[in-house]
């Protein structure tokens, strides 16, 4: 349906294959989060690996900091329709995490959880070859608390709020199970190039 | 689990009225109407001749309404490819397409009960709108206190409704935070939302508030959160939306 009087500002046609549908450029970082931003002291920091309830692995600050970093460029998409290209980060690939901890993904799913109490799921696959991390820097700087700092769960190839601000944990679980928005409403995966938005999106 | 939102449909602009010199309020009638809950939001997307589509998401300022239309908040961004053309070239009787109701994280319902504090600013004051109206339509005693922040006077949206509905003496009180122009009520506040502020609108309440929502630019939300937790507000209780960077 054409809405009349509406022509539009095109994505410039080289950055046209990198914008999922329904998506539009920002050069700006929006933040968006369900509540106020926690202050997460380092000292109080802590990152925790579990097998259904069972906790397997964890680090402190110090250690977690001393694990091997990978730096990412890459393009974000956030379900509120911006996108944003070009986005550096570095942080601890879930690969290399999971290698620290001596241990293989357990279980086909993948709940994260934040220090707000917020959670998603994801499906481990979406974790693992090098396609996800716990980011610690955001160009070049370390992470702000309204940007999800000290560490964030960043999976960008799914939409944004699949990437857990002020992660304190994963947890492997055998079922798929639903977190914060999942919850109300939005998408089991979230992946933007098959714009899965919401519950009953395809 | 919360529903999905409805299917594209289309949706015709029945009303449009200027709030602000830079927000204007539009009413649309969805073709099929939905259910609401004051706070949620809908998708509105604009589709060119050559099919080139522009989606945003607007909250939605009325109460849920036995007709089914949805008011929305739209303000002028000075780059901004769909405001512009709602300002510019949206006329009443033209269609667009919606998708809503969306979000299960930012409503409340009279039926939640209270004391309510909102606090928002500029357009970020839609969805609280919603909330307010819900309130005063069903007639609720629900304790509520709206800070609302903007430049000036001018610049309250829905500054006429609101000052009337205080004067329901109802329960609902209002504050609002100018940042450039003198106050001209002696319970409003000049400058930006500080602990001061935010101290003295919490005593207006008759007990701590069981529900907070904060609506706005994110810096604004950054700095009002902090304001209302540093003068005593359970940082738990409070439920933000956000917007721009």
């Amino acid at each position: 349906m054409a809405t009349r009087g509406f022509i539009g500002r095109r994505t410039p046609e080289d950055h046209a294959a990198r914008t999922p549908p329904g998506q539009a450029l920002t050069t700006d970082f929006p933040v968006l989060s369900a509540g106020p931003t926690p202050r997460i002291k380092l000292e109080d920091w802590k990152f925790t690996l579990k097998v259904g309830p069972r906790p397997v692995f964890a680090w402190d600050w110090k250690t977690f900091d001393a694990l091997p970093k990978t730096a990412f460029t890459r393009d974000i998409h956030c379900v509120t329709t911006w996108s944003k290209l070009d986005t550096k980060w570095e942080g601890v690939t879930i690969d290399d995490l999971l290698a620290a901890a001596g241990m293989e993904a357990a279980t086909p799913f993948v709940l994260a959880h934040g220090f707000d109490g917020y959670s998603t799921n994801v499906p481990t696959a979406d974790l693992a070859g090098s396609k996800a991390m716990i980011a610690t820097t955001y160009d070049g700087k370390p992470l702000t608390p309204d940007h999800g700092g000290p560490a964030r769960l960043l999976v960008p190839h799914l939409y944004l709020w699949k990437s857990a601000k002020w992660v304190s944990g994963l947890q492997f679980t055998e079922v798929d199970t639903a977190g914060f928005w999942e919850l109300r409403g939005y998408h089991m995966v979230g992946d933007p190039w098959r714009e899965q938005r919401y519950h009953d999106d395809p | 689990m919360s529903a999905s939102p409805s299917p594209w449909e289309r949706a015709t602009i029945s009303a449009i009225s200027d709030l602000t010199p830079r927000v204007k309020s539009f009413t649309f009638a969805p073709e099929t109407p939905f259910r609401f809950r004051p706070g949620q939001h809908v998708d509105l997307r604009l589709t060119a001749p050559d099919g080139y589509q522009a989606r945003r998401s607007y909250s939605i300022a009325s109460a849920p309404s036995a007709d089914g239309t949805i008011e929305l908040a739209i303000e002028r961004l000075d780059d901004g490819e769909v405001s512009s053309f709602f300002h510019e070239a949206a006329e009443v009787g033209d269609a667009i397409e919606l998708r809503g109701p969306i979000g299960g994280h930012f409503v409340w319902d009279s039926d939640d009960g209270g004391p309510l504090l909102l606090i928002g600013a500029g357009s970020g004051v839609a969805p609280l709108m919603a909330m307010i109206r819900e309130r005063a339509g069903q007639g609720s005693a629900v304790p509520a206190l709206l800070v609302l922040a903007a430049r000036g006077w001018d610049n309250i949206l829905f500054r006429d409704e609101l000052l009337a509905l205080e004067a329901r003496t109802d329960g609902f009180e209002l504050v609002f935070a100018l940042s450039r122009e003198a106050v001209r009520r002696d319970r409003d506040h000049g400058g930006r939302i500080d602990q001061a502020l935010a101290a003295a609108a919490l005593a207006r309440l008759p007990s701590p508030p069981t529900f907070a929502f904060v609506c706005g630019s994110n810096a604004f939300v950054e700095a009002a959160t902090s304001a209302f937790i540093e003068a005593g507000l359970d940082s738990k209780i409070i439920r933000t939306e956000r917007y721009g960077g």
